[in-house]
């Protein structure tokens, strides 16, 4: 599975790549104005469809702020957890009912739509997951790999 | 009606064993998530154009409300309180040896894009006949206290590309309590259903379940002759029993209630175990019990890949269980 590239500066900003057989459009990429400070946020749709990310992998740029536009057509509850691997086993054996307040932690209840922006400041790679009860070891997981 | 039904019979079942709590037809998540491994045994049969599927709800134990829902081939036309034996018949024909467990120890309106087809109580069950998409289903279960496990879109997706019938039964662990059920003790629930191609979900069984998780059925079938099947036996899935049914059988069956649909001879009685792992488990089964021509995949769910090698159809369809929470 090629990943999605959400690569901040100039343009183009993005490169969406073939995904998954299964997968429908998984993400799409809007290129950011890039104004005068602060970077503007790019725009990542997530799919949440079967109990999975669409798209689950995606590249982006270090210093740039991604907003993630997540939908869930599933008619049972996810949520999109954006950290490293303590903070997925923390939320995996957390008892957090709701998330949203912190930057990449949202719950996305059945049918809805939430948003989450985040900014990448260190390179490396950062795990999505989703701790609803079974949900990630059933395979609810993706990863952001963020470059320079 | 496709040539390959006409004048067919074909009897599925399911026997369950040794759940608890809650009730035993097909897999069951209990309100903590947990998996209850519980075999099951249902009886379908198919006979002029008409299925009669018979499944038992049994009780286990525990307390509260629980539930299960079944895929359909077709919008059945009636739903009543199946015979008293029909089931432990069967079983007795081809496991004359082996101790059964638990069996049955005694004898439309529009919301959220499910249409509630019919609605009935039997005992201590409420059943609901449902016809929507996957998501439509799982929200209208969601909404009813089902508890859904992740796999669950998925699944129903995959039965309602075919058929969006679905049976949702919700047992009442107090009710059976207050009507002197005992633990063991089952409701057979018989539906007649007109379909053109039935089929019996077997991928249904895994819903749930860890990939290693083992699932076990009892498939019995009554065909007017030997059928073919698609899947054939493979890993997972033995052909137990193969053999005319016997007079003393045909005679018992039909002296139960609602068994008079039953012809008086000349059937086929077909038992396939299964035994398997969740994960291999990602079919349903195509019986065909007439014109000796092979039953197609789409009935069985059954991805051209998968269906490669495979020589036989027909379908079958198995149970699928969620919890009404406490
Ligand atoms: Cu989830």
């Amino acid at each position: 599975m090629a990943p999605v590239k959400v690569m901040a500066g100039a343009y183009p900003l993005a490169r969406l790549s073939a995904l998954s057989g299964a997968a429908i459009l998984l993400a799409a990429l809007l290129p950011g104005v890039g104004g005068v400070g602060r970077p503007e946020p790019q725009v990542v749709i997530i799919t949440l469809r079967h109990s999975r990310f669409l798209p689950a992998h995606l590249t982006v740029r270090r210093g740039t702020p991604v907003r993630f536009v997540i939908t869930n057509v599933d008619p049972i509850d996810h949520e999109f957890i954006l950290g490293d691997e303590a903070v997925q086993r923390r939320h995996e054996t957390g008892t957090e009912q709701e998330h949203g307040a912190v930057p990449g932690e949202v719950t996305v209840p059945a049918g809805s739509t939430r948003e989450t922006t985040y900014t990448f400041t260190r390179p490396g790679r950062l795990l999505i997951g989703c701790h609803a009860p079974g949900h990630y070891n059933y395979g609810m997981r993706g990863w952001v790999r963020v470059v320079d | 009606m496709p040539r390959l039904f006409r004048s067919v019979g074909f009897v599925l079942l399911f026997v369950t064993a040794g759940a608890s709590p809650a009730l035993a037809c097909a897999a069951l998540i209990g309100p903590n998530g947990a998996v209850n491994l519980v075999r099951t045994t249902t009886l379908a049969g198919y006979h002029d154009g008409i299925e009669h599927y018979i499944t038992s709800f049994s009780f286990q134990g525990g307390d509260g409300k629980f539930g299960s829902i079944v895929p359909l081939p077709g919008i059945p036309t009636k739903v009543e309180r199946g015979g008293g034996w029909t089931l432990q018949r069967l079983i007795r024909e081809t496991q004359p040896r082996r101790e059964v467990r638990a069996l049955l120890s005694s004898p439309a309106s529009e919301r959220d894009g499910v249409r509630v087809i019919l609605e009935t109580r039997i005992d201590a069950l409420d059943i609901t006949i449902l016809e929507g998409g996957g998501a439509a289903v799982g929200r209208w279960a969601r909404d009813h206290g089902f508890i859904l496990p992740p796999d669950a879109p998925e699944v129903l997706d995959f039965y309602a590309g075919r058929s969006p019938i679905f049976m949702a039964a919700r047992f009442d662990a107090d009710a059976a309590k207050q009507r002197g059920q005992q633990i063991g003790d089952g409701t057979p629930i018989h539906l007649t259903i007109p379909v053109e191609n039935p089929w019996v979900p077997l991928r249904i069984l895994a819903l749930g379940k860890q990939g290693g998780d083992l699932v076990q059925a009892d498939v019995y079938l009554l065909t007017d002759i030997r059928p073919a099947f698609l899947p054939g036996p493979r890993r997972g899935m033995f052909l137990q029993y193969s053999a005319p049914a016997s007079p003393e059988l045909m005679r018992d069956l039909r002296s139960d209630k609602g068994m008079g649909w039953l012809p008086a001879s000349g059937m086929w009685l077909t038992h396939l175990a299964i035994n398997s792992a969740a994960s291999d488990l990602t079919y349903d089964l195509a019986v065909d019990a007439g014109a000796g021509t092979w039953p197609s995949r789409q009935p069985g769910g059954i991805a051209p890949a998968l269906a490669v090698g495979m020589i036989l159809s027909a379908v079958w369809v198995t149970g699928l269980a969620w919890a009404w929470p406490r």
